[in-house]
């Protein structure tokens, strides 16, 4: 059983290992450091991890000073509200729906849940045009309606939750009901403080996804005081915003998009791998 | 279950209310914003609008044109099939690259970090998994600069004294760079054309942009990939590494005879999950490529998105997305078809019962 590694197998995997952690991680730390340094500087030594001379200019820019065509203030303001107003509906909605997938019997249960594994099978390069479609059609183009609402109940987030209420044993929530709980009661003080681990895992990946999102707020919105950080910095970046080169500045705000998902994602390690596992059903 | 409550509808009727209750929001959600906008599509893809007028009252801007907007992408002469064939062609080798190398990276990943008595192993797997969760456009724009024609990359390549290639301007195909080291250009018998292109064109292989475009989506995605290969290979019985060791199996042998035959439904998985998102790479050629230089980066999700809201003819654009929709959907069934029949095939090392989750 114990099968011996020698030691030279042994050094040249972790040899392995670092040379590849190295490729991961270093890009980040150029990241953090470009955004520390002066233009000229950013362009002649990108490799250096050590800001010479140290510059505070770009996140100067970021913060307070930026310019009317770059409110990164603005943008940051839009991420936050749209994650967390996404984050809360989503978990709670995906629940409800993956409860009712999972444990009540109801006419028609076996067919919402396959038309829903058909919805979620839907490539999202398909849905671009039809978003667009919807939300001009309603009359809310360029909203923060039309950004939050479509996305606050997501078929993989309903497929988790379902899975996991599969998972759990029937008996508690039964004995609830037996003394008299209505559903929703059963559901919200007995079953949701069960689901603790799930519902963890599930509202990492709404946070994720949301804060993350890109094509959803680029078909449904215009105007510069819409854009989040990640549609904003795709503008800055892809030069509309007339901003020309600049490294310091767009390395920045790549970090700006990067820390609250990182931080998160440093925090609750395990719920994200168990996500990443769980999501693999998503298209 | 037959409890009834006395003088109700019993517990059958009130599950039957709620449960319609508890999926109404994803009903309504899912169908207002998912399913209806795609029947919406599939009417705009078969007119002409030009997103000046209702799209669903005909007239001028928004009239019924059949099936045109698709015969055009296949066969009429014109801009619009030559750029769709391009996006087509360059997916094709990006896929080609980007799947095989990120199941193979991710699967050897997965080995090296699942090592028995491998130190720091929560720290190797979170820094290969770490660019997995952060945004696409962000990750992009380190890219950008690491590839600059001042950036990182060019000072590495250039510190060992290699060249240092103008990355995204250049538009050379991988191939057609290989040919031109041994004297081939461009020569009579690849000139044949297959709906609008030269044979030379569709063999181009990854421009030197779109290579760039590869590297990052590998980088990025076979973190998520070997989180499930992991998953897989802890899954894995003890007795199967014992029986290959008391075989004297080599670790080349165990991994081809062994190891990959019984993680199959996960390798399955991740070239499922592969071919399903590189056929639909986005976000990246919006910060990277916008299809320069000279269309090398054009993908059809991208080229639908610009025919749409660049160019305002989203009849076409539509057109474009659901020829993707119609690939992607055709490549997971063969797919499917030929893992299957390849695992009635091949018989597993001593014909040991396939451990399935």
């Amino acid at each position: 059983m114990n099968r011996r590694v020698s030691p030279v197998k042994q050094v040249v995997l972790y040899v392995a290992l670092v040379l590849f952690a190295i490729l991961f991680i270093y890009p980040f730390f150029i990241q953090i450091a470009t955004s520390f340094k002066t233009d000229p500087d950013a362009a002649a030594h990108p490799l250096s991890l050590i800001p010479n001379p140290f510059d505070l200019h770009a996140w100067k820019q970021i913060f307070g000073q930026g310019s009317a065509s770059v409110p990164f203030l603005t943008w940051m303001k839009n991420s936050v509200v749209i994650a967390v107003v996404v984050t809360v509906a989503r978990v709670f909605l995906d629940s409800l729906a993956g409860y009712a997938l999972s444990r009540l019997r109801f006419r028609g249960r076996g067919f919402v849940f396959a038309a829903l594994l058909a919805v979620m099978s839907v490539p999202s390069v398909a849905l671009l045009i039809p978003k667009f479609l919807m939300v001009n059609y309603l009359g809310i183009y360029d909203t923060y309606t039309a950004m939050i609402l479509p996305l606050i109940v997501d078929g993989a987030g309903v497929f988790i939750m379902k899975q996991f209420f599969d998972s759990v044993p029937v008996s508690i929530e039964e004995a609830a009901r037996m003394d008299g709980a209505s559903i929703f009661r059963t559901f919200w003080s007995v079953v949701l403080p069960m689901a603790r681990p799930a519902l963890i895992t599930l509202t990492i990946l709404s946070f994720q996804g949301s804060w993350n999102e890109f094509t959803h707020f680029l078909v449904t919105t215009q105007s510069l005081e819409h854009k989040t950080l990640v549609t904003g910095l795709a503008s800055l970046v892809s030069g509309q915003l007339g901003t020309g080169t600049q490294y310091p500045l767009k390395l920045g705000a790549a970090l700006l998009t990067t820390i609250p998902v990182a931080v998160i994602f440093f925090a609750l390690q395990r719920y994200f791998i168990r996500g990443a596992n769980e999501g693999g059903v998503k298209g | 279950m037959r409890r009834t409550t006395p003088g109700g509808k019993g517990i059958r009727g009130r599950e039957g209310i709620a449960g319609w209750l508890f999926v109404s929001p994803m009903i309504i959600i899912l169908g207002l914003f998912l399913v209806i906008p795609v029947v919406m599509a599939l009417w705009v893809s078969l007119t002409n609008w030009n997103g000046s007028v209702n799209p669903f009252q005909g007239g001028p801007g928004a009239q019924f044109v059949g099936v045109r907007n698709y015969t055009d992408l296949f066969a009429k002469d014109g801009l619009t099939r030559s750029n769709f064939m391009q996006s087509i062609g360059n997916t094709f080798w990006y896929v080609l690259f980007v799947v095989p190398l990120q199941t193979a990276l991710a699967l050897g990943l997965a080995l090296l970090v699942n090592t028995k008595m491998l130190k720091a192993k929560g720290f190797f797997r979170t820094a290969f998994y770490f660019p997995s969760v952060t945004s696409s456009i962000a990750i992009s724009t380190v890219f950008l600069f690491l590839f600059s024609s001042t950036g990182a990359v060019n000072a590495l390549l250039g510190a060992i004294g290699l060249g240092q290639p103008n990355w995204f301007s250049d538009s050379r195909g991988l191939v057609h760079l290989l040919l031109g080291a041994v004297g081939v250009d461009n020569p009579s018998w690849a000139q044949g054309e297959v709906l609008g292109r030269t044979l030379w064109d569709w063999f181009s292989g990854p421009s030197v942009a779109l290579t760039v475009i590869i590297f990052l989506v590998v980088w990025t995605t076979s973190g998520t990939f070997m989180l499930m290969f992991i998953a897989a290979l802890q899954d894995l019985p003890v007795e199967v590494d014992e029986a290959a060791a008391l075989d004297g199996t080599s670790g080349w042998q165990k991994l081809r005879h062994v190891t990959i035959p019984m993680i199959r439904p996960t390798l399955f998985l991740v070239i499922t999950l592969g071919l399903i998102g590189t056929w639909q790479v986005f976000d990246q050629i919006y910060v990277m490529g916008k299809g320069n230089p000279d269309g090398t980066t054009l993908t059809p999700a991208y080229l639908s998105y610009q025919q749409s809201f660049g160019n305002f003819k989203y009849g076409s654009g539509a057109a474009m997305a659901f020829v993707v929709f119609a690939i992607i959907v055709v490549l997971t069934r063969i797919q499917r078809w030929a893992l299957s029949d390849k695992d009635e095939r091949r018989p597993l090392l001593r014909r040991r019962k396939a451990v399935t989750r």
